[in-house]
């Protein structure tokens, strides 16, 4: 039974996965759709970012995650390097949590 | 010759960096699967077969509460972005039927993320493939220790890991975002997501904020695709319900 959940998950999951590469390459899209794709990524990411860092089981993540987001936010906007974005907000999340800031 | 030389051993660390990261949480899937009282097969299954973070966390708790078919079904709809997900990446994974069929089991939206960060096509490849195998190898391994080490891999918020994700795909996605219409599609398909969280099931906020595509049909006065520079007036409607993320995401 929990062997069958799994297989189940993983197969839909990949299903999905290998659906776009394929689709992709079928549907011989326009310029101006193909253009749109990327966006539609981003538009994803940014969407899974911030849902990450503000809510937590569809309420509010409380204080420390969002502003450790923030401050990592922030760095990379100044074009800091991905490791000191990543690690920033790691720090100021824990730091906070420590100081008891939930 | 130099620069190449940088950015290839920039990327490196990147990937080192995300790879570090990948352990500790993977660490924590594993311990957590072990502490439901779940068989130890279970997170190793898992980690090889869905390879996805939050459907193996949410199908886990779901399992154990005794839910088996609300794990399959959630998890599905939280993957379900891996369609557009692919779509985008396709040019990158090529028409060979081996690429396809490895490089789509290695999809993530840290791979995506990476990728599409590049804009030349060969290092968009590269990129694809060194990150994607570097996060599987990491979750593996991560997933490994976890079952290992049990309760002693701690909570993954002690050291902040809840924060660093979200931080890593906004660096990710930022370049993408100095691009006016992307910005815009971006920030209020994210807006839109975070309102609609919570009312709607796991997933499909994530999915809802492809509605922010819909801003870039918004009547524009001239020219209809990619015009140079608007007057700011143009597209009022859309700039304003994308305002409230500027905050959250990218300022």
């Amino acid at each position: 039974m929990l062997i069958a959940v799994i297989l189940t998950l993983g197969v839909g999951t990949y299903t999905m996965r290998l659906a776009g590469v394929l689709l992709g390459d079928r549907l011989d899209l326009s310029g101006n759709l193909q253009r749109l794709l990327p966006t539609a990524a981003a538009a994803l990411l940014a969407a899974l970012a911030t849902t990450a860092a503000v809510t937590e089981d569809a309420g509010f993540a409380g204080i420390a995650r969002p502003a450790g987001v923030l401050v990592g936010a922030v760095l990379a906007w100044r074009r800091m390097p991905f490791v000191v974005v990543v690690v920033a907000a790691a720090v100021t999340a824990a730091l906070l949590r420590m100081a008891g800031v939930a | 010759m130099r620069t190449v030389g940088r950015t290839e051993s920039s990327l490196l660390r990147d990937a080192a960096a995300i790879a570090a990261a990948m352990i500790a949480v993977g660490a924590s899937f594993g311990a957590i699967a072990v502490a439901y009282g779940l068989p130890t097969w279970v997170p190793f299954l898992m980690s090889t077969v869905v390879f996805a973070g939050g459907a193996q966390f949410l199908a886990v708790g779901l399992i154990a509460a005794g839910n088996p078919i609300a794990a399959v079904l959630a998890g599905l709809l939280l993957n379900a972005r891996h369609l557009p997900f692919g779509l985008a990446v396709s040019p990158t994974i090529g028409t060979r039927w081996r690429d396809r069929l490895i490089g789509s089991h290695l999809m993530t939206d840290e791979v995506v993320a990476f990728t599409l960060r590049e804009r030349d096509p060969v290092r968009r490849r590269r990129t694809y493939w060194l990150i994607g195998v570097t996060l599987f190898t990491s979750w593996n391994a991560g997933t490994t220790l976890g079952v290992l080490l049990g309760g002693a891999t701690g909570d993954p918020a002690t050291l902040g890991l809840d924060a660093a994700f979200p931080a890593g795909l906004i660096a990710l996605i930022l370049p993408s975002l100095r691009d006016r219409d992307t910005r815009l599609v971006a920030l209020s398909g994210a807006a839109l997501a975070v309102l609609l969280t919570p009312v709607l099931p796991a997933g499909l906020p994530v999915l809802s904020a492809l509605l922010g595509l819909f801003v870039l049909f918004v009547p524009r006065r001239r020219k209809p695709a990619a015009p140079p520079r608007r007057e700011s007036g143009d597209a009022a409607p859309a700039a304003d319900s994308a305002a409230p993320t500027v905050k959250e995401a990218s300022c």
